[in-house]
């Protein structure tokens, strides 16, 4: 690293009618978008706005579908993230991205496009103290990062890319990784970096109250396109909300037939905590009450403790305190328990999640019911596999449930997204059903088959069972739910009956203002 | 080359008569199961036949001798039959766990251990008649392979560690512990050269199977096959074995169990190794020395991947290899080759399979799609262009 590099200073980044399509889906709808040198802008939206589609296409991961983007004023044809890092753009991601084993100055050195064959460690390390010097960041460079805390991290994530010589840094969700404290200082020292010119800072984020603090400027993305933004100070938080949120229309499914029943407890959650596989999330579930003939809807920004939530549910991750209770005795989601309390679980990306994808669709609708034996819960399971029974089970819920496909014994992998929901809702929702968890059961469908499987949910609810319906998709939730629980960094902090619903005050809970 | 290979063996599904759209789909995806196999052993052989001419040698008189050594007569066949015996079993042992998504190569130890544990068990026998005594000297080694892989599958289960890397790493503690043994506290003071264990004595040999003329060993494991197809593919616990090992999340959120699944049948891939070991013992050696450490475990890796980890296309597979082993003394003695060249075989062979793994679903020919495709399109032309 040369001390004086030649170009320093902020520099502006425009967005020109920057479109995305997938296939038929348009991720980005013409959204331009100026940052002016030196500022600090503020990406808000929900999951799915766009956001991400946005800053991949200005660092060159996408192809834009067509749109244009400017650097410093003029127009630059981003290929690639070398292309982009040459301009002197940065990104730093959700994750970390440095290597566990080597210490700060290692990760810095070997970052370098240009580093050598043969490192002259003397002259680089007096040219990482001199470049250190300069930087308001404090870290110490000698250290594995695999022994740093989060926050230094970050921090050596966003001086790797000013080792790097950006100048123009995009931060996804910078904080989502760090303590309130790490988060402030990381973002104060960013601020004061463009308040001196230095640097420009586009930031995605969903925390009003950061966006508030630090940022200067802000735009805001819904389905793909640039709905509103302006100075921060003058838009209020209610407003951006409701720009996040939008104007909700709802789509006519079949309607809530009966209320829910008082008397019915189904599910309880009480007091259960837990923490995930990497030891970074913990949630903490106070109290959770789902009755029968109701459906509760968890609404939430992804990664706010819903997943682990709904694995401690599915008994794939344990619970560290507290206790899940369904029909009055404690639930640890066995195939016993869930067959004699008429439990069934259904995770979000069914193929991932609920298939076996090289087996075919027949045996895939036979994975709850195969070792069943007429019918009968109580009865020990079967030791022969009734393969006539398989196929022609197979046949009737094929038919009944519309799932295409070229045939019952074709891999279900073969089958689109929808197929494949319609399929594992055929397997879980054919038997009488007391409690039903189901988790983002929409994601990535078309419009069809999302009206056909809430209209599933929705005529389970009817026939009297307990829904509990975890979604990062605040329509789905308003659509489908009698009561609404936000979920917000492992807790449940705010509950509304959804028949008064303010849409404002949900997204305002999703945000982490309590 | 296994593209290459591949057509020439695919007319034989679209040549059968079908009766409608479900029966011709339903053969294309089934041959498809046996098309690949069949044509990467081909090319394997190809394979071989391109380094037998680049050392000067014949592949043509390397397939005579094989077939004279191992199949040409009834002393030929039978010799092929006693060493495709062990190898039933231990291919037994990798394709079991294999339908739990396990790769299990440690079938070597197992066998060893089983081979052992039979000749100890024999001499506080001894006093026992040969009905009660051979029974019990078979299950204490089945106990011993069921332990040792069944730890395999327990470590991998509850503790994370790569089962291919703990069956391997224990298949050679095994080996040590029966060196130690066969070399220390169970030798027979009178076996000089070949340290062994005591001989089990006459009266616990197994004799051969009536008309063939092999040991028992092989009509046991042919029925080990068989039961273990059973097993898999007919009752709800291989049923629920193929969901763990199809997509392990699904099978929790059914609320399988998992671990012991995975316990269970590793133990009885190990059970089945060690009674490879077993019949070694009591029916070939007579007691349990180093010739236990034949390689009978890791040419069972190759047996299963032929047989795509199937239980009964094993049975034909373990012959043939059993058949190429055979004649590997005369293919050195006439055609002056090392000993190691079966192995060169037997690793262009794995080689072959394991990259034939990705070409599943490759093959628009198998796919059912297509021939319902042309049904639909043109009814007839499907058949005429098969011919």
């Amino acid at each position: 690293m040369e001390p004086d590099a030649p170009a320093t200073g902020a520099i502006g980044v425009e967005t020109i009618g920057m479109t995305k399509r997938f296939g038929a889906f348009t991720a980005l709808d013409d959204v331009s978008m100026k940052i002016e040198p030196g500022g600090f802008h503020a990406l808000l939206g929900e999951n799915g706005a766009g956001k991400s589609t946005l800053v991949k296409c200005v660092m060159g991961f996408y192809a834009p579908t067509s749109g244009s983007v400017l650097v410093d004023g003029r127009e630059a044809e981003i290929t690639n993230p070398k292309g982009a890092q040459a301009r002197g753009l940065g990104m730093v991601y959700q994750h970390f991205t440095l290597v566990p084993s080597l210490t700060g100055a290692e990760n810095l050195v070997i970052s370098r496009a240009d580093a050598p064959a043969i490192l002259h460690w003397s002259s680089e390390r007096a040219a990482l103290a001199d470049f250190m010097g300069r930087m308001p960041f404090k870290l110490n460079l000698d250290r594995p990062v695999a022994e740093l805390a989060a926050g230094e991290k970050q921090k050596l994530e966003i001086v790797k890319q000013l080792y790097l010589k950006a100048r123009f840094l995009i931060l996804d969700e910078p904080t989502s990784v760090l303590t309130p404290a790490e988060a402030e200082e990381v973002l104060g020292l960013l601020r004061a970096m463009t308040d001196r010119g230095d640097l420009s800072v586009l930031m995605i984020s969903h925390k009003f109250r950061e966006v508030e603090t630090f940022a200067r400027s802000l735009s805001v993305l819904r389905r793909g396109k640039l709905v509103g933004g302006g100075a921060v100070g003058v838009l209020s938080r209610d407003d951006m909300a409701a720009m996040m949120i939008g104007e909700r229309t709802t789509r006519t499914i079949a309607a809530r037939l009966g209320e829910p029943d008082p008397e019915r407890e189904i599910l309880r959650v009480e007091k259960v905590t837990a923490t995930d596989v990497s030891g970074l999330r913990h949630i903490a579930i106070d109290d959770l009450r789902v009755r029968a003939r109701e459906i509760v809807g968890i609404a939430g920004v992804s990664g706010n403790g819903q997943k682990e939530l709904a694995d401690v549910l599915g008994g794939q991750i344990r619970a560290t305190g507290g206790r899940v209770v369904v029909a009055g005795t404690p639930y640890t989601g066995k195939r016993v328990e869930s067959r004699s309390r008429r439990v069934r679980f259904i995770p979000e990306e069914p193929l991932r999640n609920a298939c076996a994808p090289r087996m075919s669709v027949a045996e895939n609708l036979a994975f709850r019911a195969f070792d069943r034996r007429g019918d009968d819960p109580q009865k020990p399971p079967t030791l022969w596999l009734d393969k006539g029974a398989m196929s022609r089970r197979a046949k009737d819920l094929i038919a009944r449930f519309k799932v295409k496909t070229a045939s019952s014994e074709a891999p279900i992998a073969t089958l689109s997204g929808g197929n494949v929901q319609r399929a594992v809702l055929a397997r879980e929702l054919t038997d009488p059903v007391d409690l039903l968890i189901v988790v983002n059961p929409c994601f990535g469908l078309d419009f069809a088959a999302v009206s056909e499987i809430r209209n599933r949910i929705v005529a389970a609810r009817n026939g009297g069972a307990a829904v509990l319906l975890i979604s990062e998709d605040l329509d789905e939730i308003l659509e489908l739910s009698d009561r609404i629980v936000v979920m917000s960094e492992g807790r449940l902090v705010y509950e509304t009956l959804a028949a008064e619903a303010e849409v404002g005050a949900i997204g305002q809970h999703m945000a982490g203002h309590h | 080359m296994v593209a290459d290979a591949a057509p020439s063996v695919m007319p034989v599904q679209a040549a059968r008569p079908s009766t409608g759209l479900q029966v011709r789909a339903w053969l294309a995806r089934r041959s498809e199961a046996v098309a690949i196999p069949v044509a990467a052993a081909v090319a394997g052989f190809l394979l071989f036949g391109v380094f037998l001419l680049a050392l000067g040698k014949s592949p043509l008189q390397l397939v005579d001798l094989v077939y004279r050594a191992g199949f040409g007569s009834s002393f030929a066949l039978g010799n092929s039959l006693q060493r495709a015996a062990p190898l039933l079993f231990t291919a037994l042992c990798v394709a079991l766990p294999a339908r739990l998504g396990l790769v299990v190569i440690g079938g070597e130890g197992a066998i060893v251990l089983g081979g052992l544990a039979a000749a100890a068990f024999a001499q506080p026998l001894a006093a026992f008649p040969a009905v009660i005594a051979i029974p019990l000297m078979a299950l204490a080694a089945a106990f011993a392979g069921a332990v040792w892989i069944g730890s395999v599958g327990w470590l991998q289960a509850y503790r994370g560690v790569n089962a291919t890397i703990s069956s391997l790493l224990l298949s050679y503690i095994a080996i040590a512990i029966a060196n130690h043994l066969i070399e220390g506290p169970l030798r027979d003071p009178t076996s000089l050269n070949k340290p062994s264990t005591l001989p089990i004595g006459d009266a616990f040999m197994l004799p051969p199977m009536p008309v063939i003329g092999v040991h028992w060993g092989l009509g046991c494991g042919v029925i080990a096959c068989i039961l273990a197809y059973i097993l898999m593919d007919r009752t709800t616990l291989g049923f629920a074995a193929r969901i763990a090992g199809g997509n392990v999340r699904a099978a929790q959120i059914q609320g399988l169990p998992v671990g012991r699944l995975i316990v269970g049948f590793t133990a009885l891939g190990g059970v089945f190794a060690a009674l490879a070991g077993f019949f070694e013992v009591a029916a070939v050696q007579g007691t349990a020395n180093g010739t236990l450490v034949a390689g009978y475990g890791y040419t069972g890796i190759l047996v299963a991947f032929l047989a795509r980890q199937n239980p009964i296309a094993i049975i034909p597979v373990a012959i043939l290899l059993g058949g190429i082993e055979a004649s590997s003394g005369l293919i050195q003695r006439r055609m002056q080759l090392p000993d190691a060249t079966v192995l060169v075989l037997e690793g262009l062979l794995f080689l072959i399979v394991l990259m034939s793994e990705t070409l599943y679903g490759r093959f628009k020919i198998f796919s059912p799609h297509l021939w319902q495709a042309k049904a639909e399109t043109m009814p007839a032309p499907a058949a005429s262009a098969a011919a």
